[in-house]
């Protein structure tokens, strides 16, 4: 009894220690290689051929980078100064930390992977979303989790501070809000199946207003993706909103007093009190939020299958439809594309943008 | 409610004006959430022909209700393809539910109550005999043989060349660590993970989808849980360390009743992550183990989507957690707060 309580640091934490190592470290580093093989199923078993860096390179330059990263347009002017613009801020950001006297090696190595990371992806982006060009899976995944976390944000604070005020109703409009956080993603795909659908749906009065009748949201494009946008924000508006709504309601009430004291209006005690002292928590938020939306598979499969063609695709979902061809390697690749693209993000995120805000 | 917001302040009482322009906003908000939820409820008490002959919007009014899809769905002949995985749901979230918060929440009072100081040479020879091992499986080593090599290697480099390494890795290096698990997309494990439970003859059982949730979602327990054991104080284990408790009771009985209120928001949490996750079940079951989101996502593949009967499945899928969720909406907020406002 003794020797077990001596041991009582590592029993504690060896368990979680173990689950991690052998459901998510070694899955890992084995689907880094299986990333580098060709994998088949035979009679025997399975029959792995080492192929080397085939996998991406068929995603990057091969026969899958229209599918992966999209049809690009003949770069115009206007994508020349669009990335100009976005490649000059990051210089310009770059050097000044340069400049400012604390740099480390390690700052230095993060901050130029960023600049060269986002540069590489700005270019895609004018490159795919310009007139003539189709953004691939990456894309795509990129506009969902930029478009939905920054709608969501701003929804789920504008409610928030709604909720904060003394209004008739406050806890019945707290818990309705809370609502779509807990449906299954499939069941919020098929709600907006219907509710999108323009001859049989619920809104079918706003079709006919609008002269809309007859015309799919599916068989487009940017409207399918809107599609499964909106059944996104939907879904996770609540979680902003639930979390921003605690911060708000725990924030320190003598600044906002004094504030009043002094005559500052409304907008103004928005804008230097409240919104500064939300800031680690709404950082926070669109980091796990960040962390969650690049996982987006549910809600494209179901409400659109992906289509049409491959335009709502996200990478969980291309993966997935590599893997039911049975191209297991290339399935893991694109995993392993996604898994850089997810991780840079989020490291970018918390080291550049979140650290200013949050202390330990 | 904090106390402090029992005065009434008059910022957070708007002017007449204010209070219809804020009310009529939070009104068009709240439609938007209940109208699509309001759909698909009176649309599981529709016939076909209701749904088809365009929207009708008001029970008894438009259309007359029915029991048909209820019946089909609950009594009828989707009775068992109902049941079996109403029932896997059940088993396989709360389980790694449970099980989650018991290894993630001693994993968390462990990094915020130890002080842990692993070499940095041991990790990295680890890694290297890891890396080792697989290069040596894909060459075709037996895998038995491989595992067993790199152990004893490991062991023969830990207690020689290891020592020599001073720089050594802390407590928040291991919650970084096991946080950032989170981040690995489910698809880029869920290869490996297959072809692992299809070598030990698991795939399409509970135990499999369990393990899995288990780690998929320990790292959320370990980050929430964390933050709320440093609010707990002290001074109480080491009246109970002084009077021969030990750890273990420490933990069971004073640290993990003081955290009630994050446990629960982390179970509730962790629940609805188990309860709708998609990706893995998708991989890992087919007929046995399946679980509610893909039979609720299998009903559009047959025969076009069936939106009567899809409803009904949705419906008795969501009621569950819909329930805990009002039941428990105080300590969501709260829960969540802590660990986003420490991070």
């Amino acid at each position: 009894m003794e020797w077990l309580d001596k041991r009582s640091g590592y029993a504690f934490l060896l368990p979680a220690v173990l689950v991690i190592l052998c459901l998510s470290l070694f899955p890992l580093v084995l689907s880094l290689y299986i990333s580098l093989v060709r994998l088949q199923f035979v009679k025997s078993g399975i029959q792995l051929t080492f192929v080397g860096f085939d996998n991406y390179a068929k995603l990057l330059v091969g026969i899958d980078h229209i599918h992966f990263l999209g049809d690009q347009a003949p770069p115009s002017a206007l994508t020349w100064i669009v990335f100009g613009l976005v490649a000059a801020s990051q210089v310009y950001l770059f050097t000044r930390y340069l400049r400012n006297g604390r740099t480390t090696p390690a700052g230095v190595v993060g901050r130029g992977i960023v600049v060269v990371g986002l540069s590489a992806l700005a270019y895609l982006a004018v490159t795919t979303l310009a007139p003539g060009g189709r953004p691939g899976t990456l894309m795509v995944t990129l506009i969902y989790v930029f478009v939905d976390i920054t709608i969501q944000y701003l929804l789920g604070l504008g409610l928030a501070m709604l909720c904060i005020q003394h209004l008739p109703g406050q806890r019945f409009f707290r818990v309705v809000f809370l609502l779509p956080m807990m449906i299954t993603p499939v069941g919020v795909a098929y709600m907006f199946r219907m509710l999108t659908d323009t001859i049989i749906g619920p809104l079918l009065p706003i079709w006919s207003a609008l002269g809309l009748v007859n015309t799919s949201w599916v068989t487009n494009a940017w409207s399918s993706r809107a599609a499964v946008m909106i059944g996104d924000i939907w879904q996770w508006t609540p979680f902003m909103f639930v979390v921003l709504l605690a911060a708000l309601e725990s924030q320190s009430i003598e600044p906002l007093e004094a504030a009043l004291v002094d005559g500052a209006n409304q907008w103004q005690i928005f804008w230097e009190i409240t919104l500064p002292e939300i800031l680690p928590v709404s950082t926070t938020v669109i980091l796990i939020r960040m962390i969650e939306a690049f996982k987006i598979v549910d809600l494209p499969n179901v409400l659109t299958n992906g289509g049409p063609g491959t335009a709502t695709e996200s990478l969980t979902l291309h993966a997935y439809t590599i893997w039911r061809a049975l191209d297991i390697g290339g399935s893991a690749a694109v995993a392993y594309m996604l898994l850089i693209t997810s991780t840079f993000f989020c490291m970018a995120f918390a080291n550049l943008v979140r650290q200013r805000y949050v202390q330990g | 409610m904090p106390p402090m917001f029992k005065r009434r302040l008059s910022l957070f009482s708007p002017g007449p004006v204010g209070t219809i322009f804020a009310m009529i906003a939070l009104i068009i908000w709240a439609l938007v959430v209940l109208f699509p939820l309001y759909w698909i409820f009176i649309t599981s008490f529709k016939l076909p022909i209701d749904v088809f002959s365009g929207p009708f919007y008001v029970p008894f009014l438009d259309f007359k209700p029915n029991l048909d899809a209820w019946k089909y769905i609950l009594v009828g002949d989707l009775q068992r393809d109902t049941f079996r995985p109403y029932l896997s749901t059940i088993v396989v979230s709360t389980s790694s539910t449970i099980l989650a918060l018991v290894f993630g929440s001693a994993a968390a009072y462990a990094l915020t109550r130890f002080t842990y100081r692993p070499k940095l040479g041991a990790v990295g020879i680890f890694i290297g005999c890891l890396l080792l091992v697989i290069a040596a499986v894909s060459l075709g080593v037996p895998w038995l043989l491989a595992v067993v090599v790199g152990l004893v290697l490991f062991f023969i480099l830990l207690q020689t060349v290891a020592r020599r390494f001073k720089r050594s890795l802390g407590n928040n290096d291991i919650a970084f660590w096991m946080i950032t698990q989170r981040i690995l997309p489910p698809v880029a494990v869920v290869i490996p993970i297959y072809i692992f439970f299809q070598r030990l003859g698991m795939l399409d059982t509970w135990p499999a989808l369990i393990i899995t949730y288990v780690a998929a979602n320990m790292p959320i327990v370990v980050w929430l849980m964390r933050d709320y054991f440093q609010t707990v104080p002290i001074e109480l284990e080491e009246c109970a360390a002084i009077d021969g408790a030990s750890r273990y009771r420490t933990f069971w009985s004073i640290v993990l009743p003081l955290s009630m209120p994050g446990l629960v928001a982390t179970f509730l949490f962790v629940l609805v992550f188990a309860w709708n996750e998609y990706l893995f079940a998708l991989f890992l079951t087919s007929a046995n183990a399946q679980t509610l989101p893909l039979t609720v996502a299998a009903q559009n593949a047959t025969r076009g989507p069936q939106w009567w009967y899809m409803s009904v499945l949705i419906l008795i899928m969501i009621l569950p957690v819909i329930g805990m969720a009002i039941a428990l909406e105080r300590y969501i907020a709260r829960g969540l707060l802590v660990g986003a406002v420490k991070g």
